[in-house]
């Protein structure tokens, strides 16, 4: 029987060492490769229907490619290399695809108008310095018989001096007003020391001189007619007029 | 018109010369007893400082009567008779006999005249004056007499006759006034009378505030200028031919000057700008002082009557305004200042120095001159408080002793007074009537009449003469 056994291990082992030159021999001589197919160029196409729309509606942005490994649209973002997506932009809009593969990079565009929705309102006028001037200035209240910028006046002085320097092309009067308390005689005098004393503080805060004029009123030309303190205080003012 | 026919010279001479005597005695007495009652009363200082301290004689005043049968006569006469009568009640220098004490029988001519019926109660009256008027061939004609009925032997003190070829309201008018007026210098003292003065104003009816003119008892409104913007602060010259007023342009406030002999605006220097007001004459018509702010303050400068010459009197930080002269000197110049808050009264020279506050307190404005150099008289609100400020006043003020005495007391708003040639009198406003108006006073605040009442009236300025 020992010589059984020695014969089929010298058969296994003879196999074994068959099977292994075999294999060594594949490995030691490969075929040179054939040179790979060069890789196919993207393709990419993008389109929006419709091409239109007023604000506040949608319209389909759709969008193709091949090859593509890597595939975004300005403003969406990374998308898939095909795909479909509803857009509702505010204004008009151009849709911009990149499509970037092993092959290149492919460009593709689709614009999409808007309109606004309700017929668009006609210009704003232009707003002239005399609108400006007349909703910034403020007026500047003073106490009975005073001609001093009171304390709760300074704001409007400061507001006024803010707007004055920044249209430095406007020209303009202060008139200067009194309520009807008091002589005649006086009051315009007092309306002409309240007109100037602020334009003295105008032109401390950088107004040029040459663009004020001052002109006094009294209690001729009043706001308000009533004989009460409520009255009598708006018509104790320096009213500031637009003069080009 | 023509005029004034010293008919009854011869008698008149004689007259006169009783009459003066009499007159002075009468003034003598007067002076003594009103130096003395003068540490008494203040009212007193008053009276005898406005010409209103003589005794005043009892003065009857018989309606003129007709001289002819024209129709016109009752008209005429009716208007003769309302005008002599408001001259003589307003003169504050007679006390008129009340007419329901007068006889039946009125005189219109010296035989007439029963002594007796006049002389002793119930008319007492120690003068009387009498007349005729009458319109013949077309000529107006009035004769008038003013008797001394308590001297029977010689009892004529004056006999005028007037006449106008084109007989009218206005002419019966004038020559009452010029009639009162003859009276009023022989019972009063010498001073003229006033009748035939003018007052000048602001009126806004016609629906801009523009310069008008009155007879002094407001009889004649008519509208002087037609600038159709603001005008204000009339101010008549001395001699009576041209008005200084303030008018808003559109820079500012100007000094304008109205030619009333060539019935137009004649030119003055404008300045271009800024506040110039409230002008005043010097007594003598050569100066004109005003407020004006063409150096950045209203202050008060003086220049010659042609605007010429200016220069500034003050220098002050807060409004210096309304200037008027001293009539008599034409040395010092009052104004209103608020240098020290409220406005108030300022005397200084007229080259600016010696400045003196006059009030010591409230709202003082629009200081006049007595034409005797004597006074001032203002608008005052005394008590000003928070809130307000309640009445303004017309007050009297000593320059020398600054006492003042209180002429208004109605409540109201009262300013812009402004004295009589004659010093016996003041113009100013007043809101009294419930609208602002023209009204006149005696110069002691007595007899307050309102002379204008339609629209809104202010800023009266009496004639010099």
């Amino acid at each position: 029987m020992k010589h059984n056994s020695t014969k089929w291990l010298f058969l296994v082992l003879a196999l074994g060492a068959l099977l292994a030159l075999g294999a060594c021999k594949k490995k030691a001589a490969p075929p040179p490769p054939p040179p790979p197919p060069p890789p196919p160029a993207p393709t990419a196409s993008i389109s929006v229907d419709p091409s239109s729309i007023q604000a506040g509606q949608s319209a389909s942005l759709t969008w193709q490619t091949t090859n593509a490994t890597d595939v975004s649209i300005d403003g969406i973002g990374a998308v898939q290399p095909n795909g479909s997506q509803s857009v509702s932009p505010t204004e008009s809009t151009t849709y911009h695809l990149v499509a970037k593969g092993a092959g290149g990079t492919q460009e593709a565009t689709a614009r999409l108008t808007v309109t606004q929705a309700p017929p668009p309102p006609p210009p704003p006028p232009s707003v002239s310095d005399e609108d400006l001037f007349n909703q910034n200035i403020k007026d500047v209240y003073f106490d009975y018989d005073k001609y001093n910028v009171r304390p709760d006046q300074e704001s409007s002085m400061q507001s006024d001096v803010q707007f004055l320097t920044q249209h430095s092309n406007i020209t303009f009067t202060i008139e200067g007003h009194c309520d009807e308390r008091g002589s005649t005689e006086y009051n315009i005098a007092l309306g002409d020391k309240r007109a100037t004393t602020v334009k003295d503080a105008l032109v401390a805060g950088g107004v040029g001189a040459d663009r004020i004029k001052t002109i006094s009123y009294g209690k001729e030309k009043p706001f308000c007619t009533e004989s009460n303190e409520a009255c009598w205080q708006q018509n104790r003012r320096d009213h500031f007029v637009y003069t080009k | 018109m023509n005029l004034v026919k010293d008919q009854f010279l011869r008698l008149a001479k004689a007259a006169r010369r009783g009459a003066v005597s009499k007159v002075t005695l009468a003034l003598a007495t007067v002076l003594v007893v009103s130096f003395l009652s003068s540490f008494v009363s203040a009212q007193d200082w008053v009276k005898t400082g406005t010409n209103l301290g003589v005794e005043k004689p009892r003065l009857a005043v018989a309606d003129f009567k007709p001289s002819s049968n024209d129709p016109q006569n009752t008209t005429l006469l009716k208007t003769f008779n309302d005008t002599l009568w408001g001259d003589l009640d307003v003169s504050g220098i007679v006390e008129l006999v009340s007419k329901s004490f007068y006889p039946l029988q009125q005189p219109g001519q010296p035989t007439d005249v029963n002594f007796l019926a006049w002389n002793a109660p119930p008319p007492n009256a120690a003068m009387l004056a009498f007349g005729s008027l009458g319109v013949s061939q077309g000529r107006l004609t009035v004769q008038g007499w003013l008797y001394d009925v308590k001297n029977t032997q010689s009892p004529l003190i004056l006999g005028k006759q007037y006449a106008d070829d084109a007989p009218s309201e206005a002419s019966a008018r004038v020559m009452a006034h010029k009639f009162a007026d003859e009276i009023i210098f022989r019972l009063g003292g010498g001073i003229p009378g006033i009748a035939e003065s003018l007052i000048y104003f602001v009126s806004d009816r016609g629906g801009h505030k523009e310069i008008w003119g009155m007879d002094y008892d407001g009889a004649n409104q008519h509208q002087i200028t037609h600038l159709g913007t603001i005008s204000l602060s009339p101010r008549i010259s001395p001699d009576g031919s041209r008005i200084a007023f303030s008018s808003l342009t559109k820079v500012g406030w100007e000094i304008m000057m109205y030619s009333l002999d060539l019935s137009r605006m004649v030119s003055f220097p404008r300045y271009g700008g800024g506040t110039n007001l409230s002008p005043a004459w010097s007594g003598d018509g050569l100066k004109l002082a005003f407020s004006s702010s063409r150096s950045g303050e209203p202050e008060i400068y003086v220049a010659d009557a042609s605007g010429g010459n200016s220069r500034r009197l003050t220098d002050s930080k807060g409004p210096d305004v309304s200037p008027a002269w001293n009539r008599k000197t034409n040395a010092e110049i009052a104004f209103v200042s608020g240098r020290t808050g409220l406005p108030q009264i300022y005397t200084m020279g007229t080259d600016g120095t010696n400045q003196q506050r006059m009030t010591d307190q409230g709202y003082a404005v629009s200081p006049n001159w007595s034409p005797n150099g004597q006074f001032l008289t203002f608008a005052w609100v005394r008590k000003y408080g928070p809130g307000d400020p309640g009445a303004s006043d017309i007050y009297l003020m000593d320059i020398a002793s600054k006492q003042w005495v209180q002429l208004t007391h109605d409540g109201g708003r009262n300013d812009f007074p402004s004295w009589s040639p004659d010093g016996r009198h003041i113009v100013f406003q007043s809101n009294r009537s419930g609208q602002i108006e023209i009204w006149s006073m005696l110069a002691d605040g007595t007899k307050a009449q309102q002379l204008t009442f339609s629209g809104r009236n202010t800023q009266p300025n009496w004639s010099w003469k």
